[in-house]
């Protein structure tokens, strides 16, 4: 496969994903706008979205801020060669991918790894660990920036602020569900489910059901997406600098050193590579795969190898 | 009479929108190309600062110094697109060659000041080489806009004329395409 079908796959199955959320959402805010409390109007339901939507647009338009201050980040510093070279190299892709050129940090790290935030390309930050400036090559810093990069342009935040606005909706509606299942206000239920039949029992039944899941099936959700995403980063990555090898050889360097000390769980998912390292991401089970925030290293680098193949 | 004029209607408000995108295109080239301008700049006053440096440690290279001294000069004189395309293509054959002849120079290594220019000559080249890339393909663009149908009427009507693809010694217009 070349980039643009994985980035297109993957493009298809964030789209897919995000109609998944919006579906679960509406079939919980049905059954309870119109089933319990008997609204014509879906009240609850766009009072969970506007709940959910007003948590997710704070992280939205002050997560960059909110990011680089928990990891202690600094601006990249030009006089130093190793901080100028990060500087230079973003530049460069900048100009290759049509952006503006994104903030620049540095985080004091041993270990390397980076990330990018911001709502949108005008407003993107990078940062790199000092660890990524001492153990990367040129090229391999410039493959690890390029991913970095695409999600700044592919706007890799505001998507994940969507799964996070539609995740907090679903959570919203599945606690007021369950209370209500838990503790009665069942008249209305009854009268229309002897209306129903037993069509409208397996409806019920698929209501309680996903009304005390929801919370995890939309934190499956949303990791699924953050893979997706991770996947997509890495084929435009290859799509920016022409040389996936370089980026294969960053992520078996990245995978190879010891795990990042002080990250806070609420920006773990951002890195390019998960900076716990651990051993359930590396793992192939489709169990262990649900619950990572990013694929398989191994897998990303043979995709990498796949994708030079084609190219060479 | 009313489907006549608003039949009218969408053909005007369709025409204006194919103007503002043309318009949209040619803005995105000249910006493109100010882009590389910047960068062709920067190479030419990276130059001496860099030759000078290299020229104490590396006596052999003296053909290839004045290569690039040539180059320059006639970069710097330049006027229309093909002379610009010709001198800077053979300049940054000739940086790419020093970018590989400083590796033979082990005590080039040792010296601060040459790493930092060394870095900034392997990023400017990088720069040049991203920034033709992006420029040629919104002249692509806009080209190809401007002679599909129905935008070229506008373009005719309004005077877009194409712009020029910035091309190295040795490459043709549909081998930019593919780049």
């Amino acid at each position: 496969m070349d980039f643009y079908a994985i980035q297109e796959k993957n493009k298809r199955r964030t789209i897919f994903l995000i109609m998944v959320f919006t579906a679960i959402l509406a079939f919980l805010g049905y059954i309870l706008d119109f089933y319990y409390f008997n609204n014509h109007f879906p009240f609850m339901t766009i009072l969970a979205i506007f709940i959910g939507g007003f948590q997710a647009f704070i992280g939205y338009m002050a997560g960059d801020k909110m990011v680089l201050h928990s990891v202690k980040a600094r601006p990249a510093n030009p006089e130093d060669l190793k901080e100028k070279q990060l500087i230079n190299v973003v530049e460069e892709l900048s100009i290759a991918a049509g952006l503006p050129t994104p903030r620049i940090y540095v985080m004091d790290d041993p270990s390397p790894n980076a990330f990018a935030t911001g709502r949108d390309p005008e407003h993107a930050s990078v940062c790199a660990t000092t660890g990524l400036l001492n153990m990367m090559n040129r090229e391999e810093l410039q493959g690890v920036m390029a991913h970095e990069l695409t999600h700044v342009r592919e706007r890799d935040i505001l998507t994940m602020t969507m799964v996070a606005a539609l995740a907090g909706a679903i959570g919203i509606l599945a606690a007021i569900s369950r209370n209500l299942v838990y503790f009665g206000s069942g008249r209305r239920r009854r009268s229309r489910d002897s209306e129903g039949g037993s069509a409208g029992l397996i409806i019920f039944i698929i209501y309680i059901v996903l009304a005390i899941l929801a919370p995890i099936i939309a934190r499956l959700l949303a990791l699924a997406v953050s893979r997706a995403r991770e996947y997509a980063a890495d084929a435009g990555s290859a799509e920016l600098t022409r040389n996936p090898l370089a980026l294969a050889s960053a992520l078996r360097k990245i995978a190879g050193a010891p795990p990042m000390k002080h990250v806070n769980h609420g920006v773990a998912h951002l890195f390019i590579s998960e900076p716990y390292k651990k051993r359930i991401t590396e793992k192939d089970s489709l169990w262990a795969n649900l619950w990572a925030t990013h694929p398989p290293i191994h897998k990303r680098i043979a995709l990498l190898e796949q994708m030079a193949h084609k190219y060479s | 009479m009313i489907w006549f004029l608003l039949a009218v209607g969408a053909a005007v408000l369709y025409l204006i929108y194919i103007y503002n995108s043309l318009v949209k295109l040619r803005i995105r080239v000249k910006n493109a190309w100010s882009q590389i301008d910047v960068q062709l700049k920067r190479r030419h006053d990276l130059i001496p600062n860099l030759v000078n440096t290299v020229k104490g440690y590396a006596k052999h290279e003296k053909e290839l110094f004045e290569t690039i001294a040539k180059y320059r000069a006639q970069a710097q004189n330049a006027k229309s697109m093909r002379e610009i395309g010709e001198s800077e293509g053979h300049l940054s054959e000739a940086m790419q060659k020093l970018i590989a002849v400083v590796e033979n120079y082990p005590e080039l290594k040792a010296n601060e000041n040459f790493l930092q220019l060394q870095e900034e000559l392997v990023s400017t080249e990088n720069k040049i080489a991203f920034a033709r890339q992006f420029y040629n393909d919104m002249v692509m663009k806009y080209n190809t806009k401007i002679q599909s149908f129905p935008s070229n009427i506008i373009a005719n009507m309004f005077n877009f004329k194409k712009a020029e693809f910035l091309l190295f010694p040795g490459e043709r217009e549909n081998v930019v395409v593919n780049f």
